[in-house]
């Protein structure tokens, strides 16, 4: 127990290693963070010093800003910080994610940031890693979630697309820049000529700058031709939904790909045309099966159900808490939407 | 059932009118005919009795999934409809059931009688030979609410740009007795088992709020005033010893109030009235809140109608006699109604919507603002020589509503809503002061946007109390003005004041908690109208 305390360390600025002296995707500006993947609430601003996995890094530099002190490692390799010993491995859950684990006198911690369990056509697929302490995220932790598989969503997807074109229209999907986008382009790719706004086509670049290959897509100019559009894919950022821009995509069909679509109501609540259920987390049995192949002995639950899922690993013998955190914050990524909403504007 | 399957999504997705209707259009030219009239009766309350109890779908459901109770319940209150809760929570199929939606219902008619043992198997199989989404249909099948936003009037306006029948005609046709096992489609819609001339409604005569001042009429005396009662209105059509009775919304709603077709028995006349179908009790009308208790009903227990009695107000005649009126005066058409109403010893339920008496304009200020203390709405403003209008016209009838009252009161509960509404938190309860501590005084579901609700949902997700259950106890510390049309002392309310039509006006972010009214306020507002 000693040795997990020398390890974690739950503070408001975020969760700290009082041995290696660093913390894990802090919400407030610290000296060191080690970064588990470049979503916002996960990546903030401010800090003195990062450090990521190698896909990561470009996007945090797109994101946060060029001049950024950051250092990164790639998947399996470990970096020695005040004794501690520091290592990414693949999180399945956006291009560059990764849990990241620390090891400090035989003590190992890993905390998940984001993942996916389920494989996909872009992001390394996730590798679970065995430990003492399990700091697991719970986003979509209830029974309900379930994911159908990358085939089934492919044809999904492409079917749609299909009747779209058959009805004359256009089909534009709304997904976050970061993850979703790219991960749309994989499910799209050779379907039809795929159209991204130009805060998922400034964050492909960036990507590809990196060296990761990405599929074919073309910008969305502000004055795109309509008739060049028409029956194509585009894909663009949710907070683009009610936008005049989406409002100029011809005969336009929508949908949101999010793990929320898995609800009726959720998939009604918007004025949208179709509901996806791609979601970039672990589903229930994603979830559960992570925490037992990690066979840690302590878990600690994070953003989402933390609640139900915390209760639920008790009931079947698996010993877990509730931590409060500050991510999976809506307001957090929708404000990230909105500052890409200006950049067309 | 791919078929079926197919339509509701589609209907279910989209918010417009007519994209549910074409969707309707679609099914209905391509879906085999037992099918087509299966869907009519499942959208017209014609189902066949629920043959498994929601207990046992819901036992059986954690039985194959294994799952504790409390999870299950958890799933259920955010999901917000439990056969959606079941098709999801199962595990995936393992095999491909095909059947169409009429093999699927005779089955189910089969089940009924059958041991829950049996039932039990029957649904396994199903479950386990259904994807996702025929599962929810299954389900629902089985009983339950669709809740897609698809009332019969969608329906009928469906079946009425499908073939070009009068919409009315469809309305009685598929409100009318018909056998699921003895029609066709094609005998259904053309009604061969109705006879529509007896039930033909006309188009209601509808009213704009008054825009003006009330000396800009012109001569008082050229204008007639009427309560504005707040029930619903309705058009009671009698013809040939039947009687039907159709809603503003060109529902026929006969069945739903028996009181008034028994009432009607006894005029000796033929005659279309219009006029207002209200909860009424020794001889006073009652809040819209117990009218609601007797609308969209299948069946109107004894219970129910002792406890809300139904009554009438009659404000105008359109047919007297096989005669179309509407052309003529209102002033005529009154009399005519009059003259109707006072030939025979009319049950007090039934009532002649009363002339409000005045001389000069100025007059009817006090009477309007004296208008909650009956129950009433306000007033209507007819000119005399007004015909009965088709629809909405601009000019002969105002209608002229008092202002509603309105109270600062902090949220403390939070509820997610049904149907589209099932993923925000929609139904709120509201408390004001009392004493040091809060009193709940109104529950409200209406009257904000769409971001306001998700923004309030996101704040309710972190400020609950319970981490579990489908109500969550909030901070009391969101502040709403709610508006209502009437408020009066009530033993059932712990506040002991009950508001009538409760709605949020809006979402004071500029008042803290501590600026809410108090109890005493409150209670102040009824001895004031």
């Amino acid at each position: 127990m000693k040795a997990e305390k020398e390890l974690i360390k739950f503070t408001k600025r975020g969760i700290y290693c009082p041995q290696g002296k660093f913390y894990l995707d802090p919400w407030y500006p610290v000296e060191y963070a080690i970064i588990s993947h470049g979503h916002a609430d996960h990546a903030r601003w401010g800090m003195k010093r990062y450090l990521c996995q190698d896909d990561s890094k470009a996007i945090l530099q797109h994101r946060i800003g060029a001049d950024i002190k950051i250092d990164s490692l790639p998947y399996n390799k470990s970096k020695t910080i005040n004794g501690v010993k520091v290592s990414f491995h693949p999180a399945g859950h956006v291009i560059g994610s990764a849990q990241i684990r620390l090891e400090y006198k035989g003590y190992i911690v890993v905390f998940t940031g984001d993942y996916k369990t389920q494989p996909d056509f872009i992001s390394q697929p996730f590798e679970s890693v065995k430990c003492h302490t399990f700091i697991t995220e719970s986003t979509f932790g209830l029974p309900i979630y379930n994911w159908k598989t990358e085939k089934e969503l492919q044809e999904e997807l492409q079917n749609w697309v299909k009747t779209n074109q058959a009805n004359n229209r256009t089909s534009v999907f709304l997904g976050y820049s970061l993850g979703k986008a790219q991960r749309l382009m994989s499910l799209l790719d050779g379907c039809d000529d795929i159209y991204v706004h130009r805060a998922i086509h400034n964050l492909n670049n960036a990507i590809s700058n990196s060296g990761i290959k990405l599929p074919k897509t073309t910008l969305l100019t502000a004055d795109f031709d309509k008739k060049e559009l028409q029956n194509k894919i585009v894909i663009m950022p949710p907070g683009l939904l009610g936008s005049r821009l989406l409002k100029r995509v011809p005969n336009a069909a929508t949908a949101i790909c999010s793990g929320w679509m898995q609800i009726r109501g959720n998939r009604r609540w918007q004025s949208v045309d179709a509901g996806f259920a791609v979601s970039d987390h672990a589903d229930w049995n994603g979830l559960i099966s992570a925490v037992r192949a990690s066979e840690a002995e302590q878990v600690y639950v994070t953003h989402g159900s933390q609640a139900v899922f915390s209760k639920y690993l008790n009931e079947i013998g698996i010993k877990a808490d509730e931590l409060i955190t500050e991510y999976g914050d809506d307001k957090m990524i929708e404000a990230e939407n909105e500052s890409e909403n200006l950049e067309t504007s | 059932m791919k078929q079926f399957s197919d339509l509701i999504s589609a209907i279910e997705i989209t918010n417009k009118t007519n994209a549910k209707i074409d969707a309707l259009v679609n099914y209905f030219k391509t879906a085999p005919s037992k099918d087509k009239l299966w869907l009519i009766a499942l959208f017209t309350g014609k189902r066949p009795p629920r043959p498994i109890k929601t207990a046992l779908m819901k036992q059986w459901c954690m039985e194959k999934t294994e799952l504790p109770e409390w999870l299950f319940l958890e799933s259920y209150s955010t999901v917000g409809d439990l056969g959606e809760t079941i098709a999801l929570l199962l595990p995936k199929p393992t095999h491909k059931l095909d059947l169409t939606l009429s093999e699927w219902m005779n089955e189910l008619k089969l089940l009924k009688p059958k041991s829950d043992e049996e039932k039990k198997k029957f649904v396994f199989a199903a479950w386990s030979g259904l994807k996702q989404q025929e599962r929810l249909i299954f389900n629902k099948l089985i009983g339950g609410n669709f809740r897609i936003g698809v009332s019969k009037k969608t329906l009928v306006n469906a079946l009425a740009k499908l073939t070009g029948i009068d919409a009315n005609q469809l309305m009685h046709s598929i409100i009318g007795n018909w056998d699921i096992d003895t029609i066709s489609f094609e005998e259904l819609i053309k009604g061969t088992h109705i006879n529509y001339d007896n039930s033909k409604p006309y188009p209601f005569c509808l009213a704009y709020a008054l825009e003006k001042e009330l000396q800009e009429l012109g001569d008082p005396d050229d204008w007639i005033v009427e309560q504005k009662w707040d029930g619903i209105r309705g058009q009671i059509v009698k013809r040939n010893n039947e009687i039907y009775i159709w809603s503003r919304g060109e529902e026929l709603v006969t069945k739903q109030f028996p009181e008034l077709v028994e009432a009607m028995t006894n005029f000796k006349e033929d005659f279309v009235i219009d006029g207002e179908i209200l909860a009424m009790k020794d001889n006073a009308v009652l809040l819209f809140n117990d009218l609601q208790k007797r609308l969209n009903r299948k069946n109107v227990n004894k219970k129910l109608l002792e406890e809300v009695p139904i009554g009438f107000y009659a404000y105008d005649i359109l047919e007297f006699n096989g005669n179309d009126i509407r052309s003529l005066p209102f002033a005529t058409r009154r009399q005519t109604l009059e003259n109707l109403f006072n030939s025979i010893s009319l049950p007090e339920h039934i009532k002649l919507s009363f002339i409000v008496k005045f001389n000069k304009w100025e007059a009817l200020n006090a009477i309007r603002d004296n208008s909650r203390a009956i129950n009433s709405e306000g007033l209507m403003l007819k000119q005399k020589a007004s015909p009965y209008h088709t629809g909405r016209k601009k000019g002969d009838w105002w209608k002229w509503k008092v202002d509603p009252l309105t109270i600062d009161a902090v949220m403390i509960y939070a509820q997610k809503g049904s149907g589209r509404r099932s993923s925000k938190y929609t139904d709120y309860t509201f408390a004001v002061k009392k004493d040091d501590g809060l009193v709940t005084v109104a529950k409200a579901y209406s009257g904000l946007t769409d971001k306001e609700i998700t923004e309030i949902s996101r704040w309710v997700n972190k400020n609950a109390i319970e981490k579990f259950g489908p109500v969550r106890t909030v901070k009391p510390e969101l502040v709403f003005e709610i508006a209502f049309e009437g408020i009066a002392f009530s033993k059932r309310h712990k506040s002991g004041v009950a508001l009538r039509f409760p709605r949020i006006a809006r979402w004071r972010k500029d008042k803290p908690a501590s600026e809410i009214d108090t109890l005493e306020t409150v209670k102040s507002l009824i001895l004031s109208c």
